[in-house]
């Protein structure tokens, strides 16, 4: 299947991207490594009149180490993030995800930025950054903001990056020496996950328990209130509201999440 | 030295790893200059009266040159082709007033190129009126809801006794009854279905990926009305069929009728996302096993009642429980054995043969069967299988279904796989896991098969020249996608004539050329394909004699084959010869041969799968995939092997995790590769075939078919393998696909029974 | 709009439609047609090239996105007398394919594998072909065949 017709337009500058998305509104998309968009526009799912490519602005991607933080540009591609020397020392956690997040080809091209613009409750690397702590940041016709994790994904396929605005940094906290875990949950290797659990240190985040990734609140206070991993993580579904699919129903989503959360937990315990 | 028996490359590969092969879509003959590119319109429901189609929309697009609807190509409802179906389920090439699946074909788009036609294909406007939709089988064999109201019945064809027999498990001591589902899983062969059609001198030419042109070409002219000799087939490299593309669907045909109605050249590829709610499935069978014995293991009597899901239309899935019939009683001695099916309509995509066709769902059926019996009883698996067995024959044997097996050594593969296997060392290991408390536990699975291969048809041509330059040409009518016809038929020419593998070429799949032919499937051909190449080379080596005895002033039977030189000489006089090129050179060295088996061949052999199941998520891991596959005497074990490899996989995969699943509204859930779990290569581990060779005396090759026996092993196999993992838990069935939900939802129901 | 790229070493610049796909620009403009397309979902990897050097699904790639880049297909990796290249070779010794379909797209999958791993373990090659499909051989072979790539025994 091919997509319809639209216009593409190669961006020179963010500047040039902002003033693509004011002028063109809802009829417009944003192309990174497209590897979330083409297939959307292949099913004919979106018909945006322009596509405005930013592959090529070097200036969004990059990973740079500031301070206490590791600076992610929203168009490094997957596979730069996994062979990242500094994250892998600073916040292994990512190139771990990023490696898990498609195939090798989609890794070629998928952007780091466009996987969580996507908003996908079932990818990977949304609940990796929630489960971090991590900070986007927004550019828009009004300027540049801060938006923390949790409120970046707002609903299903949903983030808090409106219709003009540009996602183009991500800042995850370094967390080096830091216990970390992904327990990925999928029917073949590179599927989407049924569930997945991320955890750093005692931080839990939950991927495809819900519209959006989200945090085990639960698992986490009885965390700090002296539960062991066995016993907080039979909190892992409180509060999950997941989908059922031919793949799993509600309650095996919860169950599985309990059986994750455990093993992520123990894993993270023992790093 | 012979080179049969050993492992030659095959001669197709440096084209097709180089340039790539020829496909449909990658033809570019001059006949198909301008082509244009048909776009179909297909039912986005299931079941629905077509009010109106409005083609206004579409046809303002850019590029486009037609929408067509039956009416404007003057298609009518016609009856099923098999006699033996209910005929008044009549359907046409598009549909006419109602739709009966998602994808049934209501209308085609013609555009100048392709992104023109899903363009304009977006704008045909249906209005559909619709009907309840008809997915569960029960509710189908009920006939509360009629998929064909004038046919009175959603049934297309049953066999079997009309009552069943209240004697059957008389003095039984244990009688075990399970519904055992065989689901619906898609070929999703890599290249989907495709053609192209020209009109050349006023024929109608077509260019088809399929697995027999002729048959092809039958059923084109059938459902177009049309004079054989008014239509050409051929068939240019075909990207894997499994059995889905034998011969023709109706949709080639409406390729066809496009190209004869506007007198232009037309082409069509479908997409992924069509083929895999268009093109046909396989399997779909739910089946009630029942079996009695005595608790020593030795069964007594065994039932098998079919339901076979046909789809919406009558096709080749419909018959398919004849095939699960006669191949039921299997390899066992079972005393009696009864066997009643039903195939009915429902609102799916049509059934037709996938890999195995029919035989999988009988060897999955009783060694499901035998291993609850086993479990019933409380032996081994393997011990009750042996209890069983019937013993070692040479002789045909006759079955309780009319089957006559020519040979066979059950025995000898089951204890063939299971010394490969260490399985007493695997039942070690899984009780040491399951005392240890261990998450990841070991299950052992068991499957002992026989098949039946190159049942129909019987016959097979071969023509074989030898050419004045020292080549060779070989018309077959098998028809190759990529088992490596090319290779094994050079081999066979090569052998008997001297002449070098690289001299031969090898075509099929031209009805012009190859009139006659059966195609590739049902694992026939080098049994019969393979054996008619022989017995033409040989022919043509007995004609080279004679004409060499003239020419040389010899006896015939002093003219003996050089194959060092590709030619013949005079016995004790090396120096007086001939070589097949000089002889061509002199007079056409040609034979046409058609070889006929007395009968279909009976492969069989012994599958001992590994799997790990994590008892706390439910996922199963095949680890380990041990078969003994006795194929008969092996031409080439490097395509034997292959051919076993591609099988296990796809056998597997319908065990774990593949399966075509509808919503109740009869909305595909998996039309795409994104969806439908395609077995990837993380999947599977590398495999462990273990060799075993009886060969029939029905061919002089001593072969039986090999192409099939990986699917119809392996399933079971890995099924029982991950019910045996939990079994001890208090699991005892669990439906394929054993998707990691199903294993977690069983182990929570024996957890609470118990 | 314009595109100028380089596939198997030879630049061109043609113009096309804005939506057209790498795969199509690659058979249809360029006319070669070793590259298949087996889905429409980024699934399959039947329409495997390389972009600058890096293995991409060419149906997720917009013809445009390729300009001022180097494409290798299929076409262009054997040597200039023919000689197949390692990949190549190794896919015939074991047997690698059957049908031909996913050949084109698994052979580039391969070779960039191997260019990040040329020595890899059986687990490597399975995990690094996870994105592509072959419906044929079981996989058995094709991992043989890149193992033997590799210099290694398959056993």
């Amino acid at each position: 299947m091919i997509p319809a017709p639209f216009s593409y337009v190669r961006a020179d500058s963010v500047d040039h991207v902002l003033s693509l998305l004011v002028e063109h509104g809802d009829e417009a998309k944003v192309l990174a490594g497209g590897q979330s968009l083409l297939p959307i526009l292949k099913m004919r799912l979106a018909r945006p009149e322009v596509v405005v490519d930013i592959s090529r602005l070097s200036e969004l991607a990059y990973v740079r180490v500031e301070g206490d933080e590791v600076a992610i540009g929203a168009a490094t591609r997957h596979r730069e993030v996994v062979d990242s020397a500094d994250l892998q020392r600073d916040v292994p956690l990512l190139p771990y995800v990023a490696s898990l997040v498609g195939d090798r080809q989609v890794r070629h091209r998928g952007t780091f930025g466009g996987s969580l613009v996507h908003g996908d409750p079932a990818a990977d690397l949304p609940a990796a950054v929630l489960a971090l702590g991590a900070t986007f940041v927004i550019q828009g016709p009004a300027g540049r903001r801060e938006v923390p994790a949790p409120e970046f994904f707002q609903d299903y396929f949903q983030t808090a990056v409106g219709e003009d605005e540009l996602l183009l940094e991500i800042r995850v906290p370094r967390v080096p020496g830091v216990g970390w875990a992904y327990e990925k949950f999928t029917r073949r290797a590179n599927d989407w996950a049924i569930v997945a659990v991320a955890a750093v240190d005692n931080r839990v985040a939950l991927a495809n328990m819900s519209m959006t990734p989200m945090r085990a609140v639960a698992v986490e206070a009885a965390l700090a209130g002296g539960a062991s991993a066995a016993q907080a993580a039979q909190a892992a579904a409180e509060g999950t509201s997941p989908v059922t699919d031919m793949h799993a129903d509600e309650e095996y989503r919860g169950h599985l999440a309990r059986v994750l959360t455990e093993r992520a937990l123990v894993t993270a315990a023992g790093r | 030295m012979s080179i049969m028996g050993t492992r030659v490359v095959r001669v197709e590969d440096p084209r097709l790893l180089t340039t790539g092969a020829v496909y449909t879509e990658d033809l570019r003959d001059p006949r198909l200059t301008g082509a244009l590119h048909l776009t179909f319109v297909r039912a986005p429901m299931a079941h629905a009266r077509i009010l109106s189609i409005q083609t206004a929309d579409a046809l303002a697009f850019p590029g486009v040159v037609a929408v067509l609807t039956a009416a404007d190509l003057g298609m009518e409802p016609m009856p099923p082709a098999m006699p033996m179906f209910t005929q008044t389920m009549t359907t046409s090439l598009l549909a006419t007033d109602t739709v009966r699946f998602v994808g049934d074909a209501v209308a085609v788009v013609v555009t100048e190129t392709a992104y023109q036609g899903q363009d304009a294909a977006d704008h045909v406007h249906v209005e559909y009126d619709h009907l309840p939709a008809l997915i569960d089988l029960r509710e189908a064999a009920s006939d509360a809801v009629l998929l064909y109201p004038q046919a009175g019945t959603n049934t297309v064809f049953a066999m079997g006794p009309a009552e069943l027999d209240p004697e059957l498990f008389a003095g039984c001591e244990v009688v075990v009854t399970q519904e055992i589902v065989n689901q619906r899983v898609a070929a999703a062969p890599l290249e989907g279905r495709a053609a192209a059609a020209t009109i050349e001198d006023g024929r109608l030419i077509m260019w088809v990926s399929t697995q027999a042109a002729q048959d092809a070409k039958g059923a084109i002219c059938r459902w177009l009305g049309i004079e054989p000799e008014t239509l050409r087939v051929i068939t240019p490299d075909v990207g894997g069929g499994f059995g889905a593309k034998i011969g023709a669907d109706p949709d080639h045909a409406v390729v066809g009728a496009v190209a004869r109605h506007l007198g232009r050249p037309v082409r069509w590829t479908e997409t992924r996302s069509e083929n895999m709610v268009a093109m046909t499935h396989g399997r779909g069978q739910l089946n009630t096993v029942t079996i009695g014995g005595k608790r020593d293991g030795t069964v007594l009597a065994y039932r098998l009642e079919i339901l076979q899901d046909a789809g919406a239309q009558p096709r080749i899935g419909a018959v398919l429980p004849a095939l699960t019939t006669l191949m039921a009683p299997a390899v066992y001695a079972f005393p009696k054995v009864e066997v009643k099916a039903r195939s009915v309509v429902t609102t799916t995509t049509p059934t037709a043969a996938y890999r195995g066709a029919g035989r999988p769902e009988a060897t999955h059926a009783i060694e499901r069967g035998l291993d609850l019996f086993a479990a019933e009883i409380g032996m081994d698996p393997g011990e009750v299988r042996r209890t069983n067995l019937l013993p070692a024959f040479t002789e045909p044997h006759t079955t309780a279904t009319g089957a006559v097996y020519d040979t066979g050594d059950y025995a000898v593969a089951l204890d063939k796989a299971l010394a490969a296997s260490d399985y007493p060392a695997l039942r070690a290991e899984q009780e040491r896991r399951r005392a240890a408390g261990e998450e990841k536990l070991l299950g052992i699975g068991l499957s002992v098969y026989v098949e039946i291969t190159g049942q129909a048809p019987a016959s097979e041509i071969a023509d074989v020249e030898l050419r004045p330059d020292g080549s060779a040409r070989v018309l077959t009518g098998t028809s190759p996608h990529g088992q490596g016809h090319a290779t094994a038929w050079a081999m066979l020419v090569s052998e008997e004539t001297g002449v070098p593998m690289d001299r031969i070429t090898v075509e099929h799949g031209d009805t012009d050329l190859i009139p006659v032919g059966g195609g590739t499937f049902g694992s026939r051909s080098l049994q019969q394909g393979g054996a008619a190449v022989r017995q033409a080379t040989r022919e043509l080596v007995e004609l080279a004699r004679q004409r060499a005895a003239d020419l040389l002033e010899a006896n015939p039977d002093d003219i003996v084959v050089d194959t060092a030189r590709a030619g013949v000489h005079v016995a004790g006089s090396p120096d007086a010869g001939v070589s097949f090129a000089e002889l061509a050179a002199k007079e056409p060295l040609q034979v046409h041969t058609t070889f006929t088996s007395p009968g279909p061949t009976f492969p069989f052999g012994a599958h001992v799968a590994v799997v790990e199941v994590d008892v706390r998520t439910g996922k199963a891991r095949l680890e380990r995939l041990i078969a003994v596959d006795d194929a008969g005497t092996i031409l080439n074990p490097l395509l034997a092997e292959g051919q076993r490899h591609g099988g296990y996989a796809q056998g597997v995969a319908q065990a774990l995790i593949e399966e075509v699943r509808y919503d109740p509204e009869g909305n595909p859930e998996t039309s795409t590769l994104a969806t439908y779990p395609f077995l990837g290569i993380t999947d599977v581990p590398s495999f462990e075939p273990v060799d075993m060779a009886t060969p029939t005396p029905y061919n002089t090759l001593g072969a039986k078919g090999v192409g099939e026996a990986g699917t119809i092993g392996a399933t079971p196999a890995v099924h029982n393998a991950v019910i045996d993992a939990v079994a001890h838990l208090g699991v005892r069935h669990i439906d394929m696909p054993t998707t990691p939900m199903r294993v977690w939802s069983a182990l929570r129901a024996a957890e609470a029974a118990s | 709009m314009q595109v100028t790229t380089t596939v198997n070493g030879e630049a061109r610049t043609d113009e096309v439609e804005d939506r057209l796909l790498l795969v199509h620009y690659l058979r249809d403009v360029r006319g070669l047609r070793a590259t298949n397309v087996g889905c429409d979902t980024t699934s399959c990897g039947a329409c495997t090239v390389l972009l600058d050097g890096e293995s991409v699904k060419s149906c997720t790639v917009l013809a445009v996105q390729a300009d001022g880049r180097e494409v290798s297909t299929v076409e262009g990796l054997a040597a200039a007398d023919g000689t197949l290249h390692p990949v190549q070779a190794a896919f015939r010794q074991e047997h690698g394919l059957q049908c031909g379909f996913c050949t084109p797209g698994m052979v580039m999958a391969c070779v960039s594998l191997l260019k990040d791993n040329p020595r890899p373990t059986e687990h490597e090659v399975r995990d690094g072909l996870e994105g592509n499909f072959c419906r044929c051989t079981g996989y058995h072979n094709i991992v043989r065949a890149v193992l033997v790539a590799s210099g290694q025994d398959p056993k």
